[in-house]
């Protein structure tokens, strides 16, 4: 379950070994925008060694590498792949050909290292006009793509806008997204709230995001992972009305009835679907009935 | 073998960091280690960069480590960073 994905700067030590302590889902070991071009080889060997050694207690570990139009994307692999990293998340994704790059490259890597093919996932970071346009190719250019992720900053810069708190200018963007990732059947996840000390905002932020669609939510800040994972769980409620529903399909089963209905409502597959991803979810979360028994 | 055949450090001085500085040096490996847990930590320090200098090929070198409480996978690849940094071939 990825509710929440942190981004950790991979060239800071203090930041890196706590990673796993602070709560999300995921950590974002960072190669690209927040480390120095005169500092790319030092990190490289850095966020190597922080997934080698360290422990991340069943968070996943994804690693943002630099873009396929840089000079540093080959030798961020060449160094992270081995560690089998869950993730790689590739910034600046514009279309399936840049997808496509790096999925050539990590699959013979793969071989090499005697992994199963897409055993290391590919996260397009969409942060493009073109990219936007193009999100349903990305989406689908090849099985190794588990996510869109959305990213504004660089987005509303390529559409020379101001980027604002409530988010009007990248409306179009998380729609697109949204409906791009689901109809390719894979995750989706939201760009980062940027204001570390705006606790109101960041759970109207998240909320909006998860009422869009979205999976889960990334953070640039330790401070916002509590409430991307509570916004993101299934409440106690949503969790108990799914078990209602799937015990009333499990019952008309039995009696051979067709039509279903709970609460006065007709159960249809589309409410089922969602009852499912929710025990799913509750499962995961151990919030599920047998957990509790 | 990896001749270091410039100067160059790697890492910073914050905390849970360390800095490591390498040069060339006629023969051996001489290494001055600064750290505020040199009396109880010094030796399995000394011995972490001592084994990343061996594992990179480096056979002579004079190494400077200002520690600042880095954990042995933080310190062996500030070690390793300036060894790339430092070595013949880049």
């Amino acid at each position: 379950m990825r509710r929440s994905m942190l981004f950790l700067p991979g060239n800071t030590p203090n930041m890196l070994v706590n990673g796993a302590f602070l709560g999300a889902d995921a950590v974002i070991l960072d190669l690209e925008d927040a480390v120095a071009p005169s500092e790319k080889d030092a990190a490289r060997v850095l966020v190597r060694n922080t997934i080698r050694y360290m422990d991340f207690r069943g968070c996943e570990v994804i690693v943002r590498i630099n873009a396929v139009d840089s000079d540093f994307w080959q030798a961020d692999l060449d160094e992270i792949l081995p560690q089998k990293p869950d993730l790689i998340l590739l910034p600046k994704s514009s279309s399936a050909q840049d997808v496509l790059a790096a999925d050539a490259y990590i699959g013979q890597k793969e071989a090499a290292l005697g992994f199963a093919p897409n055993t290391v996932r590919l996260m397009p970071l969409i942060e493009t006009a073109l990219g936007v346009e193009n999100a349903f190719s990305i989406a689908s250019a090849c099985p190794r793509v588990a996510a869109l992720f959305l990213g504004a900053e660089d987005l509303t810069a390529d559409l020379r806008c101001q980027r604002t708190k409530a988010g009007r200018e990248i409306e179009y963007a998380r729609t697109r997204l949204v409906v791009a990732a689901r109809a390719a059947n894979v995750d989706v996840y939201d760009t980062p709230f940027t204001d570390v000390n705006d606790d109101e905002g960041i759970q109207t932020d998240a909320a909006y995001a998860k009422a869009l669609g979205f999976t889960g939510k990334s953070s640039i800040s330790p401070r916002h992972v509590e409430v991307i994972n509570r916004v993101f769980s299934p409440t106690q409620k949503e969790i108990d009305y799914a078990y209602e529903v799937m015990d009333a399909i499990r019952l008309a089963k039995e009696q051979g009835r067709g039509a279903i209905a709970l609460r006065g409502k007709m159960i249809d597959a589309p409410i089922v679907a969602r009852a499912e991803q929710t025990i799913a979810a509750a499962r995961e979360m151990g919030l599920g009935r047998e957990d509790r028994a | 073998m990896t001749e270091i055949v410039r100067a160059a450090s790697a890492g910073t001085l914050e905390s849970s960091d360390a800095y490591v500085e390498i040069e060339p040096a006629g023969q051996g490996i001489e290494i001055q280690l600064e750290s505020v847990v040199k009396g109880q930590f010094g030796e399995s320090i000394l011995a972490a960069v001592r084994e990343t200098l061996a594992g990179c090929g480096v056979e002579r070198a004079r190494v400077t480590v200002s520690d600042r409480g880095a954990l042995e996978c933080v310190l062996r690849a500030r070690v390793e960073a300036a060894v790339l940094r430092g070595r013949g071939d880049c």
